[in-house]
């Protein structure tokens, strides 16, 4: 017959049940919070429920917090996307134009511009380190000036256009560089303007350096949000929660097994989160670099995301999950604290 | 017994106060010894429920010293805490159950929280709900026990790793008075196998149903003596400690 507390002389089992500490050991396993010698609470299996019996049980996609995440990884993927476009364009454009140098040929009479032309691009071939020095031709001039003087404007002397030379020299197109091009031109050309093709662009990298920087600020504001929002979400858990940490604690759960649950709880949500995040980010980048590679501009070329930048862009979501967990694991170790 | 004294547990001279009101607990001293049953007798807001907080570690006093396990719990670090609670079995009065877990997750709750290989919890918790009565209720949810078959799911959760100190707190508030007497007779079984038993009650009647039962009372947050078992050694109904 079966011991039963209705019984007159209540019996308690007498299977040796397994010790939870004793005398020689009253001290919590050390070092194993996050092996296998402690207990793993989060997600043991219920036995007689038949289901996954979860000490936190977790809204998951129907809470806010992985919603919040997705925004938010939506946006840091779409800076980091952004920035490592322009840092692209910004590298691409500065190789393009390193070693480029304009000389305009600046003369009222058209046969002598083009005597002058052709005698400085000789003269520019001479000079060492130049690799090539193309006169651009005069259909082609007058289709850059189409926009501006209208269709016929350019031809013959009605407006006299300089005559242009596009010079590629090896390595930077310094000030001691160009100088030494100028006066090689002193002689054939004197009236010869010589400039260094990224001079005239200096504004516009400047422009996308503040672009970068930008970006650079905007994910780690994201950073912060996505802590702060975590941090929101760890303490409401807590709060929620109370009553079984603190039935936890008293059963002598330590606060890493305590903190491991969160911390799981939260890199679930952030997972989820961070998944959807990535996947509307990457939607929103494929579409933008669809629109501006519509728009054919030879600056904007460059921006393409490489391979690696797609690597680069994948690590968000990971960095996210990790940031989340992280702020969770500390922030509930924080509040354990403060319980004896 | 525990180490060489056979102390479970020494309060000297310990106060608490929460906040800048008055004590309410004042030079509260007392020693508790292996194996034996104690009640804790007192009207409400005597302050039992705060000696039994400090007692399972989750109040530490104002003052005073407290010796549990023949350890200083006053300076214990933290981290050892943990250790020292898997050797205390608590039950509470509002039983303090985890409402979304089945009545054999709650009894299991302290293994896993050992870390109890899986294939040895199911069998220790279903003899553990057998004996409570409740292993054909394992699988219900808290919310659809009744306040006694609560309690005993509470109990069986506080004795399952064989504590060698049961701590309950008006275990019999809020059930009937046959019920409250089924409890007794768990502790009584569970005192029998050498775990010393300290209940609060303020049911006077109780303090009868378990004959040789030593009994501290408190006043106001001051301890008083009606058996002798303050005194070491404390003094049984034959006069032998």
């Amino acid at each position: 017959m079966k011991p039963s507390m209705d019984d007159e002389q209540v019996q308690i089992p007498q299977r040796p049940l397994a010790p939870t500490g004793g005398p020689a050991d009253p001290a919590p396993r050390r070092g194993g919070v996050l092996g296998r010698g402690e207990g793993k609470l989060a997600g043991w299996r219920a036995f007689g429920g038949g289901g996954e019996g979860v000490l936190v049980p977790q809204a998951r996609l129907s809470g806010p917090t992985p919603w919040v995440i997705a925004i938010m990884v939506t946006i840091t993927v779409i800076a980091a996307a952004t920035g490592l476009a322009l840092r692209n364009i910004a590298n691409a454009a500065a190789l393009d134009l390193a070693g480029g140098v304009s000389v305009q040929i600046i003369e009222a009479q058209a046969p002598i511009r083009t005597a002058q032309a052709q005698a400085a691009q000789k003269a520019l071939l001479a000079v060492p380190g130049v690799i090539s020095a193309r006169v651009v031709p005069q259909a082609e001039l007058d289709q850059l000036l189409v926009p501006w003087l209208g269709a016929g404007m350019s031809d013959g002397d009605m407006v006299p256009v300089p005559a242009m030379i596009d010079v590629r020299i090896d390595g930077a197109a310094d000030g001691g560089r160009v100088a030494a091009l100028r006066k090689a031109l002193g002689r054939v050309a004197p009236g010869a303007r010589v400039d260094a093709q990224s001079h005239w662009l200096a504004p516009v990298f400047e422009a996308m350096d503040s672009l970068r920087w930008l970006a650079l600020s905007m994910i780690a504001l994201l950073a912060l949000a996505l802590t702060a929002a975590v941090l929101l979400s760890a303490r409401s858990a807590l709060g929620t929660h109370r009553q079984t940490i603190e039935i936890v604690h008293n059963l002598g759960g330590t606060d890493a097994q305590i903190a491991r649950i969160f911390q799981r709880s939260m890199g679930m949500d952030a997972t989820l989160g961070s998944l959807v995040g990535l996947v509307l980010g990457q939607v929103a980048v494929v579409v933008l670099g669809a629109r501006f590679a519509g728009l054919g501009a030879g600056l904007l070329a460059g921006g393409v995301l490489r391979p690696l930048d797609w690597a680069v862009v994948a690590l968000v979501p990971v960095a996210a999950v990790l940031l989340a967990m992280l702020t969770a694991r500390l922030s509930v170790l924080i509040a354990l604290r403060r319980m004896l | 017994m525990t180490g060489i004294t056979g102390e479970i547990a020494r309060f000297d001279n310990v106060g608490l106060r929460y906040g800048p009101d008055r004590e309410v607990l004042c030079d509260v001293g007392f020693t508790l010894h292996a194996g034996h049953f104690y009640f804790l007798t007192g009207a409400s807001g005597a302050g039992k429920s705060s000696l039994l907080r400090m007692l399972y570690l989750a109040q530490r006093p104002s003052r005073g010293m407290i010796s549990l396990f023949g350890t200083d719990a006053i300076t214990l670090p933290r981290h050892r805490l943990p250790g020292f609670r898997r050797r205390i079995g608590v039950v509470y009065q509002d039983y303090r159950l985890v409402p979304h877990l089945s009545a054999f997750d709650n009894v299991a709750l302290p293994l896993r929280v050992a870390g109890v290989p899986e294939r040895d919890v199911v069998q220790p918790v279903k003899d553990m709900l057998e004996w409570v009565g409740l292993v054909d209720r394992m699988e219900a949810r808290p919310a659809t026990l009744s306040g006694g078959e609560q309690q005993r799911v509470a109990i069986a959760r506080a004795v399952i790793g064989r504590p060698e100190l049961l701590v309950a707190d008006e275990p019999t508030g809020n059930v009937d008075p046959d019920m409250a007497v089924k409890l007794l007779r768990l502790f009584e079984a569970l005192n029998r196998l050498g775990t010393t038993v300290v209940v609060a009650t303020h049911d006077l009647h109780l303090l009868q149903k378990v004959p040789g039962s030593l009994i501290m009372r408190l006043d106001r947050g001051r301890m008083s003596d009606p058996t002798g078992a303050l005194r070491y050694p404390p003094r049984r109904e034959n006069g032998q400690p």
